[in-house]
């Protein structure tokens, strides 16, 4: 880079700050805005609250530590400088005596020595931290303006000799307003309206209006769902879903019914435990289970459960409280007062949750809609109803059942088996196992490989074996009940070979009771190893038992010297391995074949015993069996079979939620430096920082309610000020205080202190009031100021921390989407309901597994639903919204970075998402305004960014229309690409047409303009 | 009052690939964008890192991570354990498990499992590697064997979190994030972070999440960009259909020339930031598919590699590697799936080893035909190794406490082997290697002290080494 080119880029820059002279030192010092910034970054490290991390065991957090004698030595004598040791190190010239030292990488400047040094001259007063102190109401200074937030800016602008910006444009303060309170642009319309409202309350109407509408919860929702890390998938490893959807909806509706935040928070961490809980505060309690989760085999639950702990204190400590607690998992805080004892107090609480450590989570509880809820009635009713039909036992009936008993053979004979008791047991794919005495072997690990061969070995006694029997067994943990583990239950069994002495017996004979057509038991001893799809399946049978013989070609004898290895190969991939089983063995005389019949093993049992000697059970499985092939029941059974479907089909429509449930807790113990092999550290109970007000709870445990209650009850410091500081970023652009999810020491001292402690205040006392509180800052006149800025005003205050003049962002990801939507005339306003899929680029998932996976496109109308509504893969998240720094909610997120980079640009050009709104937007454009093509411009700008262009504007945006125009009617067969693109209905417009004004949409979709609110 | 590191902060934030666009008005665009726009040229002023001057000289310039995802066994690779073989199917001493994290053999008889390959001597020391190997093996003299490799994480998952980011929580920088975030890119029209993937042919797939490669909570501009061999190769790079790229140069144009118009009236600097960005993705859409196209490539780089252009092989990406090293990228990293050895690791070994050793050593010799090898550091290894205990009879489960890894180029001392595990090959037991050591030794060779390259958020100042990491002095040549 040359030197000029740099010199042009310093000064173009550089925040114009960084060039004036430093700040003069105050005249009167005060430790937390002058003096504690400094001192817990250089000091604290070392003589802070941690006593593991104290050097020379001096402490300087605290005035009375700083004070203490140690052999004659004190840090700090309040006003003497030549008796303060402290001063005489950080005065120091020599290496050795030197603080901070040099070996610590921290130095301070010269203003901060200058200021250390008045401050122990003054008597060296310590201050509370300013967000540990208790909230106190702080009397509003006198204004012309009637609103608190006025005149709290204003006096800090009158301190530092800034005045107010002047109010934005009505238009502009429109859009400013509808994004900020809805995540949506408002329409021509609505700025027609505003703008010609001559009422005095004309904004103050608009804010109402925004406040009730449904889009408000909508777009609080997105901050508060990343803060909670709400996510549809589990996070690590196969990262596969899991059910939380309500939640999701539980929370826009708690903004949008304006619930107050202590009850909000209550039921998000105990809602389960209120008495007399309902489905919604069940639902809220969700937020417990919303950590990160592993179904990886081989993962440890010892290791994860730790993890669960550490990921919900980090939760609280990021939501409510705005302190880094992740700190004090290892080691007591740096830097603020929390221990790891605290840490693990606050862990406790969450001990009582009923989860299981690794594996996915359970399905959750059915969250029907009432109107859902009526159908699902009616449909279990329908069911019930042609179930009976079925059942009923009619002349007609058991006479067809007679005949068709009299037609089996005696074929259907089973003969006598016995068990085999496994003694080694083993997966290729180290798949573990679970044996039961029945002689039942069921997998038991938590991964799923697409395929494995498993090994099974036996001793036995029996004499002169004949045959084997393989029992493929349903069970309810398997996917569509097994026997198989594959998604429809299935599994393919390629090859079963019986090893004695590492050579295999032969085999003479395969048959089953159950055969998938193509699929045979015979093929599963015909040596065939290389063809994937040559095996024993039992497709159409799941949820139900099948069994295939094996007759051996000599008989055997046990021997325990010479075991048995039964080895299964299944070999066709997806999924497709035995997940229940059982092996036994029979002397009965040869042939060893299935019964002739084709029906489920007990059915077989029940035949086989003569009739006059059945059980009432057997004369039951056998009836119960006739019924599902008699072909006069066939009608019956298809009305059976589509109400079953119609029943499936409501549930699958209505979503499901896992939720906190109480059960005796596990044990909680202080882990030394974070291990959890570690089992010596002391058992603790739930309890919350102790350097903050104690719940008052005495002679019992601290519960979940308790803690819910404790972060909302009045003499909790943090959480209403941590609340109000998150608030005013999103109106702002920056929290008063500028790390939100830090207001410990390390955080930033906020310049207007008043102003966090005045909303807080207000906050509680108006009964925590969120849409109060919402109303009080936006209809505020500092909220109201334009965002322009004059050069001087913008190099005094670059960052707009002071607030002499509005600020201007770019939307957050989600409302990058439903602006282009909304624009377009697309957007789908459904409030709440499952995840939905918007397009996604193929093959995005490739490197996900456990199972593999593609992402599918919705192809309804769920494709143009608001941004909040994707479904959140955590591993790989929509990667439009990625682009935008939609968080991918691994970790709670208080603030998201707000980055510019080239792949935003090809999003919003490229993106099928945003071609089809340009194109259905061109549409618009061509069916709704009239005129000139410069008039139709200028219609379209109006549309995209809420003003009219300028004539050189349109000037720009008419160059590309005429060329396009003219290259497409000379060929248009390109424009029928472009129209192409998404879902949405193609009008019978002349194509070069439509084409043409899809790239004049593109261009007002891309405009930094149209993306920013100002 | 904005701190330095705040200022770097905004700044950092504004563009995402840094590169210089002082070839502005060189580049066919010229006539397309307004000469006006100084700004954005001055905006997307290259991103130089924070460390400048670097803290030691430097010797590598650039990054190449070779990833073999799912936890390679170091017993059938690069670790020759007769003692091991003698020991086939006894008890594996309870000295030396007890107290050990497990994975899958949790509540299991733990017994030995011989290597099931052969080793051969290789190279000017004869230091014994298997024969599966035989390319590599004759690269070795460039090559600097790490015997003593030790993680903390015994699950894929947090095992690639840890090895990435320093820790196994997730969120925190992966270190090509770090490595950019300390010295920028030489790319000119390339992500300076660039990530690879090829599956293998065994089905033993582990997952890979795309946390791997995140910035954390360094700006986003730093992140891994995922290149992919099918489809799209950067996401949404493919002009719509039916748009031609005279027509989006038309709809770019117009978009920047209306964003300045507009940054006349509001000063607002962000503007700037978003036409440098319109032009870099406009060069992208050009400069990614060239990058891609090995086409050109002579057949006798082709068959060194072993493999055909795009045909999205761990050979291939080992080839774009060197394209993408070549353009300045600054870390650039692969990783072959596949190696999760439950079960079979004689026959897995053996796949595997067909599918990497012919590429991994022709990168290294390619490198060095370019004159490249010396200035980029090349990392070779998995997350964990495997267990000299026996998995269901013919495979090995995760272990964390000694494995092997390798490193060549970059001011690595070729020919060596550091570190050893014990007899059983169980325990790293001379010159224990951390993967915190790990990444200070290449942050070392890079320029870095790694200490000092920090990042402060919520509250606290990260690195890539936590608070550990030692740089392995007897690595360096």
């Amino acid at each position: 880079m040359n030197a000029s080119l740099l010199r042009i880029l310093v000064c173009t820059l550089l925040p114009a700050r960084f060039l004036l002279a430093e700040e003069p030192i105050p005249e009167k010092i005060e430790f937390n805005r002058d003096v504690r910034p400094f001192l817990s970054d250089t000091c604290f490290k070392c003589h802070g609250f941690d006593p593991k991390a104290r050097e020379a065991d001096r402490r300087m957090d605290t005035r009375e530590a700083a004070m203490e004698d140690h052999d004659g030595v004190r840090a700090i004598v309040p006003g003497d400088l030549a008796k303060s040791d402290a001063w005489l190190r950080v005065s120091s010239t020599d290496k050795d005596e030197q603080m901070p030292p040099a070996k610590s990488g921290k130095k301070l400047t010269p203003r901060q020595i200058a200021i250390f040094k008045r401050w122990i001259e003054q008597g060296a007063e310590y201050q509370a931290h300013w967000s540990y102190a208790a909230l106190e109401r702080p009397s509003v200074p006198k204004s012309e303006t009637p609103n608190p937030v006025d005149a709290f800016a204003r006096a800090r602008l009158a301190t530092i000799g800034l005045t107010p910006s002047p109010e934005a444009d009505r238009t502009t303060l429109l859009r400013r307003v509808s994004f900020d309170l809805t995540g949506l642009p408002p329409t021509p319309a609505e700025v027609d309206a505003f703008v010609n409202d001559k009422a005095a309350d004309a904004y103050e109407k608009v804010v109402t209006r925004l406040l009730a509408s449904p889009a408000y919860g909508e777009r609080m929702a997105v901050s508060w769902l990343d803060l909670v890390r709400y996510a549809d998938t589990i996070g690590f490893h196969s990262d596969n879903p899991r059910n939380v959807t309500p939640y999701r909806d539980y929370v826009i509706r708690a903004f949008n019914e304006n619930k107050p935040f202590d009850k909000f928070t209550v039921e998000q961490l105990a809602g389960d435990l209120l008495p007399n809980s309902g489905t919604w505060e069940k639902v809220a309690s969700a937020f417990n289970r919303l950590n990160l989760s592993t179904g990886e085999g081989g993962a440890q639950a010892k290791d994860y459960e730790q993890r669960t702990v550490a990921d919900r204190v980090r939760a609280i400590g990021t939501v409510w409280l705005g302190q880094t607690t992740g700190c004090a998992q290892c080691h007591d805080h740096k830097f603020d007062p929390i221990t790891t004892r605290d840490f693990y107090r606050l862990g406790a609480f969450f001990a009582d949750i009923k989860e299981n450590a690794i594996g996915v989570p359970e399905e959750g509880m059915l969250v029907a809609g009432p109107e859902q809820e009526a159908k699902i009635k009616e449909a279990d009713a329908k069911l019930a109803a042609t179930q009976a039909r079925l059942d009923a036992a009619t002349p007609e009936i058991s006479a067809a059942q007679a005949a068709w008993e009299a037609t089996l053979s005696a074929g259907v004979k089973d003969v006598a088996w016995t068990p085999l008791q496994p003694e080694k047991l083993t997966g290729e794919k180290g798949t573990q196992f679970l044996a039961r005495p029945d002689g039942s072997i069921k997998v038991e690990t938590a991964g799923n490989p697409p395929a494995d061969t498993y090994r099974i070995t036996v001793k036995t006694a029996l004499r002169g074996i004949n045959g084997f029997k393989l029992e493929a067994l349903p069970s309810a943990s398997l996917p569509a009940s097994g026997p198989g583990r594959a998604g429809n239950g299935n599994f393919v069994l390629n090859e079963f070979i019986i090893e004695r002495d590492g050579k295999p017996l032969k085999l003479a004979a395969a048959s089953a009771t159950f055969e998938q057509p193509l699929h045979p038991a015979s093929t599963s001893i015909d040596g065939k190893l290389d063809v994937k799809t040559n095996g024993w399946a039992v497709m159409g049978n799941a949820g139900k038992e099948a069994a295939a013989y094996f007759e051996l070609a000599a008989p055997i004898d046990g021997d325990d010297a010479k075991p048995l290895t039964f080895v299964l190969h299944q070999a066709l991939g997806d999924n497709h391995t035995l997940g229940k089983f059982r092996i036994s063995a029979t002397v009965a005389p040869k042939p060893i074949r299935a019964p002739n019949v084709q029906a489920p093993p007990p059915v077989v049992a029940a035949l086989a015993v003569e009739a006059a000697k059945r059980t009432d059970a057997q004369r039951a499985e056998i009836a119960k069996h006739f019924r599902s092939i008699a072909p006069q029941l066939a009608p019956v059974r298809a009305e059976l079979a589509q109400a079953q479907a119609a029943r499936t089909e409501l549930e699958k429509g209505a979503a499901r939620c896992i939720v906190s449930t109480s059960a005796p807790p596990r044990v909680v113990r202080v882990l030394p430096r974070g291990d959890w092999q570690n089992e010596t550290g002391e058992i603790v109970e739930p309890g919350v920082p102790a350097f903050l007000p104690q719940p008052k709870v005495d002679g019992r445990k601290l519960t979940r309610l308790d803690l819910g209650q404790w972060l909302v009850a009045k003499e909790n410091p943090l959480t209403a000020r941590v609340f109000v500081n998150r608030l005013w970023k999103m109106y702002f652009g920056t929290g008063l205080s500028k790390v939100l999810d830090d207001v410990g020491s390390q955080g930033e001292l906020p310049n207007n202190a008043a102003l966090i402690d005045w909303l807080a205040s207000e906050f509680v006392d108006s009964g925590w009031d969120m849409k109060h509180i919402v109303r009080t800052i936006v209809t505020s006149q500092t909220y109201r100021q334009t965002s322009r800025a004059a050069k001087e005003l913008q190099q005094r205050d670059p960052d707009n921390r002071d607030l002499a003049r509005q600020s201007r962002f770019r939307l957050e990801a989600e409302f990058v989407r439903d602006n282009a939507l909304a624009i377009s005339g697309l957007l789908v306003r459904k409030l709440g309901g499952l995840s939905v899929k918007p397009y996604q680029p193929p093959g995005y998932w490739e490197n996900l597994n456990f199972p593999v996976r593609e992402w599918e496109n919705d192809k309804n109308e769920n494709q143009w639903r608001r941004g909040l509504y994707t479904w959140w893969q955590r591993s790989y998240l929509q990667p439009s919204l990625l682009a935008f720094d939609a968080p991918s909610r691994e970790e709670c997120t208080a603030e998201r970075v707000r980055s510019n980079i080239p792949q935003q640009a090809l999003v919003l050009l490229n993106d099928p998402t945003y071609v089809e709104a340009a194109r259905v937007f061109a549409q618009r454009i061509l069916a709704e305004s009239t005129g000139t093509p410069d008039q139709r411009i200028a219609w379209a700008w109006r549309e995209a960014t809420s003003r009219a262009p300028l004539p050189e504007e349109i000037a720009t945006v008419r160059e590309v229309l005429d060329k396009h125009l003219a290259q497409l009617a000379a060929d248009s067969k390109p424009a029928e690409g472009l129209l192409k693109v998404g879902l949405a209905p193609v009008p019978a417009a002349p194509p070069a047409e439509l084409a043409a004004w899809t790239n004049v949409a593109r261009i007002l979709l891309n405009l930094h303009e149209t993306i920013t609110r100002s | 009052m904005t701190s330095p590191a705040e200022f770097l902060h905004q700044q950092t934030r504004r563009t995402f690939l840094g590169q210089t666009t002082r070839g502005l008005g060189a580049v066919a665009l010229a006539s397309l964008f307004d000469p006006a726009h100084s700004r954005a040229a001055i905006a997307q002023e290259k991103w130089r890192g924070i460390i400048s001057p670097p803290h030691i000289a430097p010797k590598a310039k650039r990054v190449i991570w070779l990833t073999m995802a799912g936890g390679p066994s170091h017993l059938e690779t690069f670790d020759p354990k007769p003692k091991l073989a003698e020991m086939n199917g006894q008890p594996m001493p309870e000295s030396i498990t007890k107290g050990q994290q497990i994975a899958q053999l949790q509540g299991q008889a733990l017994k030995c499992l011989g290597p099931q390959a052969t080793f051969k001597k290789f190279g000017q020391n004869g230091t014994e590697i298997s024969a599966l190997f035989p390319e590599i093996g004759a690269s070795l003299d460039d090559i600097c064997l790490i015997r003593s490799m030790k993680t903390e994480a015994i699950n894929h998952d947090p095992a690639h979190c840890f090895m990435n980011t320093g820790t196994t929580i997730a969120g925190r920088p992966s270190m090509g994030a770090w490595v950019n975030y300390g010295l920028g890119s030489e790319a000119e029209e390339l992500p300076g972070f660039v990530v690879l993937t090829s599956a293998g042919k065994g089905g033993q797939m582990q997952p890979i999440a795309a946390r791997q490669w995140s910035a954390g909570f360094l700006p986003s501009r730093f992140q891994g960009v995922n290149m992919r061999g099918k489809g799209d190769p950067v996401l949404y790079l493919s002009n719509p259909a039916g748009v031609s790229r005279e027509q989006q140069q038309d709809v770019i144009g117009a978009v920047n020339k209306l964003n300045a118009q507009y940054d006349v009236r509001v000063d607002d600097p962000e503007i700037a930031t978003r036409i440098a960005q319109y032009e870099m993705a406009f060069k992208m859409q050009a400069s990614v598919p060239e990058l891609m196209d090995a086409k050109g490539e002579p057949q006798s780089v082709l068959d060194l590699y072993g493999c055909k252009p795009g045909d999205g092989s761990f050979a291939a990406n080992c080839l774009l590697a060197r394209r993408l090293a070549e353009r300045g990228v600054r870390f650039i990293q692969l990783y072959h799936r596949d190696w999760d050895h439950h079960g079979g690791v004689k026959e897995g070994v053996e796949l595997k080893a067909a599918e990497v050793d012919r590429a991994s050593a022709a990168l290294i010799r390619d490198l060095k035909q370019r004159d490249m090898l010396k200035d980029t550091l090349v990392i070779y290894g998995g997350e964990f190794g495997r267990t000299p205990m026996s998995q269901g009879g013919n495979g090995r489960d995760h272990h964390i406490a000694g494995f092997t890894m390798w490193a060549a180029g970059g001011g690595i001392k070729g020919g060596v082997v550091h570190g050893a595990t014990d007899e059983f090959g169980y325990h790293a037991v001379q010159d224990i290697v951390e993967v915190h050591d790990l990444h200070a030794t290449l942050l070392h060779l890079l320029g870095i002290e790694h200490t000092k390259l920090n990042y402060r958020y919520q509250g606290r100042d990260f690195r890539l080494t936590d608070v550990r990491g030692h740089v392995v002095k007897a690595m360096l040549a």
